[in-house]
């Protein structure tokens, strides 16, 4: 009996039609689809997007080329030279970020000292050539400039879990 | 030269090119392709002759099925040319001798009075079904050869699985039908269990 | 008919059978080539919605002009022939996918009078056609000269070659119940008082699954497409096609599945005929008819995952093979009966 049941049930294709059953319910479902130019979903301060290179108010460059982040980063994604400059302080020459390589981990924010490389939360960069996601360190530092506000604002909210 | 004639010598032309290229093409995979030529063109030399059911089940099983799978196997042939070239002229005269002798057939065949001139084609009223013509001939008229014939193949079929069946011990397979009978309720079992308190008292 | 058109025939003098053929082909292929592409967006809106998605609605109002965007895209896109490729092949192959796909509509009645030709075996050509459209997929792998093609190929035509067979039973069933193997005929053959329950999916209806079923998987398409079979072996025969070669593999898949449409709508669901007796039949209704089993192709693809190879060939050989044959000799002995309604 349970046989000739189960028969009926697979030439019946009684699952297959439950399926489509379910999927024929969703089709009239509400679509929860963001419109992203348009809509965007929230982001917290912790969002790790573009990076950038901070100053302090003063306008004195933050790094001071420790280097940690370069160590830290796990996808070799930095590349820092360092020399000294004429009033005797270690500054970098030259600070890049190959953002094809770059995971977005964090960690290059989270060993800085002085918080000079932090991660924003613009995330809609883009670049039309080979090279154009290879940022040095005055396109940092721009980017840093145009954002400080935002930035500065994420790392208050921050401060206390810290 | 009617429409009509211009069509049959066209399908004649690439029937005969195509059967030429079967036999030249180096590549065996080019070979059957051409013959899938000749065989398409000779369906249309068919329906020129108002046989449609012949021309298309031409098509449906040589084309559609046999050569299909001709192309599979030959597909996969990994050929050495030069080694299925060295006994060519050893073997030449004897091929030679069977393609004469096939030539002089079929001129002797095609080429005698009695059945060139009977062989014209009938033209028939618009209406006339070939298919429906040659059902009724073969299963009426033809019945016991053609039924015959049916059971020649049936047997040639089987035997031909009885060959190449053949269970060998430690083979692993999988079972498809015990696979697809499978239900959830056979692989799946799901626990209620209410929510308890963590062991260290957090 | 068409008598306005006499004096255009007297002009052309004998061109003009070859001419109006010609039009009469260009009448249909381009509305059809224009259905592939609408059906591209509607099968894309379709899965969206039912995945909770909205589809693409960038591209002009609602999406619309997206086909368009894609046809263009892949136009200006560079057709790569790979260098271990057997050129003259791997560029007819497509054309050899699409040819038959579209030589069927021959034959296809749209209503009582619209058909191209009228052939009496016109079920059979429909078979033959069908089988036809192996050749491209085989060609197209084996002369991309990759393993990944060529193993694409071989399970795709082993595919369509099996399912074929229950597909060609089915249509057996059908043609022994219309009594002709002209499809308008077979539409003719549905006619009766009762509208809808006068149609073949009735009394045949195993052989309307069987034959939908095996048409999807004849088509390739989900759950039955394992030539493509992303996750096994990239993208099948075509891998190695781009720009307009792999759109032609395109356009053929979807004017497959329109044409599989087309002849599940004549042959099991009465074609041009109204569903109730009171309404007038007519094109409509045809139309109709297909939209509902192309959706049917959509939901399939939005429902189903894929089968695995073995257990695709065992539902083709082990299951429809079966059933088919005994259903040809059931309706057999139901037509000797009085029971036989259709």
């Amino acid at each position: 009996m349970e046989k000739i049941k189960e028969f009926f049930r697979t030439f019946l294709l009684v699952e297959l039609l439950k399926g489509m059953a379910l999927t024929g319910r969703y089709m009239f479902a509400r679509k929860i689809t963001v419109q992203f130019p348009d809509e965007k979903t929230p982001q917290g301060y912790r969002f790790r997007g573009l990076h950038a290179q901070r100053r302090y108010p003063n306008g004195e460059e933050r790094c001071i080329g420790c280097k940690l982040c370069e160590a830290v980063c796990p996808a070799l994604a930095i590349k820092i030279e360092v020399a000294e400059r004429e009033d005797g302080t270690r500054r970098t020459t030259q600070y890049d970020i190959d953002l094809t390589k770059c995971i977005f981990c964090g960690f290059c924010e989270e060993s800085c000292p002085v918080d000079a490389i932090v991660e924003t939360r613009i995330f809609e960069y883009h670049g039309e050539n080979r090279g154009d996601l290879y940022y040095t360190k005055p396109m940092l530092l721009a980017v840093g400039e145009k954002h400080e506000a935002q930035i500065a604002k994420d790392r208050a909210s921050d401060a206390k879990y810290r | 030269m009617s429409f009509f004639d211009a069509v049959f010598y066209l399908f004649a032309i690439i029937t005969t090119l195509a059967a030429t290229g079967v036999i030249i093409a180096r590549n065996p995979v080019h070979a059957a392709l051409f013959l899938v030529l000749a065989f398409c063109s000779a369906a249309g030399l068919w329906m020129l002759l108002e046989a449609e059911f012949l021309a298309i089940t031409l098509v449906l099983v040589y084309v559609g099925a046999v050569m299909v799978l001709f192309l599979f196997v030959v597909m996969m042939l990994d050929i050495n040319l030069v080694k299925l070239r060295e006994g060519f002229w050893r073997w030449f005269p004897f091929g030679a001798g069977i393609a004469g002798l096939m030539v002089f057939e079929m001129v002797w065949v095609l080429g005698s009075r009695q059945t060139s001139e009977s062989s014209k084609a009938v033209l028939h009223a618009a209406n006339y079904s070939n298919t429906k013509e040659l059902g009724r001939l073969l299963y009426t008229q033809y019945v016991y050869p053609f039924e015959l014939a049916a059971v020649v193949l049936l047997v040639a079929m089987v035997a031909a699985i009885a060959l190449t069946l053949r269970r060998r011990a430690g083979v692993k397979s999988q079972n498809v039908s015990e696979q697809v009978k499978v239900k959830k309720a056979d692989r799946l079992r799901v626990v209620k269990m209410p929510s308890e308190s963590r062991a260290d008292g957090k | 008919m068409m008598e306005w058109l006499e004096p255009i025939q007297k002009m052309l003098g004998p061109a003009w059978l070859p001419i109006w053929t010609l039009l009469k082909i260009v009448v249909i292929v381009l509305p059809l080539m224009g259905a592939v592409a609408y059906l591209t967006l509607a099968e894309r809106k379709v899965i969206g919605w039912m995945q909770i998605r909205i589809g693409p609605n960038r591209v002009g109002y609602f999406g619309l002009l997206q086909p368009l965007a894609d046809g263009l895209k892949l136009l200006m896109k560079e057709i790569i022939v790979p260098s271990g490729a057997n050129k003259f092949l791997f560029i007819i192959a497509p054309i050899l996918t699409l040819m038959p796909a579209l030589a069927v509509w021959a034959v296809v009645p749209f209503n009582a009078e619209l058909v191209v030709a009228n052939v009496n075996a016109g079920l059979l050509y429909v078979l033959a056609m069908a089988s036809l459209g192996v050749y491209g997929v085989i060609i197209a792998g084996w002369a991309s000269n990759s393993k990944y093609a060529f193993l694409g190929s071989l399970r795709s035509a082993a595919q369509i070659v099996s399912y074929e067979i229950a597909m060609g039973f089915a249509l057996v069933t059908v043609l022994m119940a219309a009594q002709s193997l002209n499809l308008g005929d077979i539409v003719r053959g549905q006619q009766g008082t009762h509208g809808l329950l006068n149609w073949y999916f009735i009394p045949l209806f195993p052989m309307f699954v069987v034959y939908f079923i095996s048409g999807v998987a004849e088509t390739n398409r989900a759950p039955f497409d394992v030539a493509e079979g992303e996750s096994e072996i990239v993208a099948g025969f075509h891998v190695e096609y781009s720009g307009m070669a792999f759109a032609l593999f395109f356009l053929g898949e979807y004017a497959n599945m329109i044409l599989v449409s087309f002849l599940t709508s004549i042959m099991f669901l009465g074609g041009w005929l109204s569903p109730l007796p009171f309404l007038p039949d007519g094109i409509l209704w045809m139309f109709i008819k297909v939209a509902f089993v192309l959706f049917l192709f959509l939901w399939f693809r939005a429902t189903f995952p894929r089968y695995r190879y073995d257990q695709l060939m065992r539902l083709g050989w082990k299951v429809f093979i079966p059933v088919s044959l005994i259903w040809v000799v059931v309706v057999g002995v139901w037509m000797q009966t009085s029971y036989w309604l259709w």
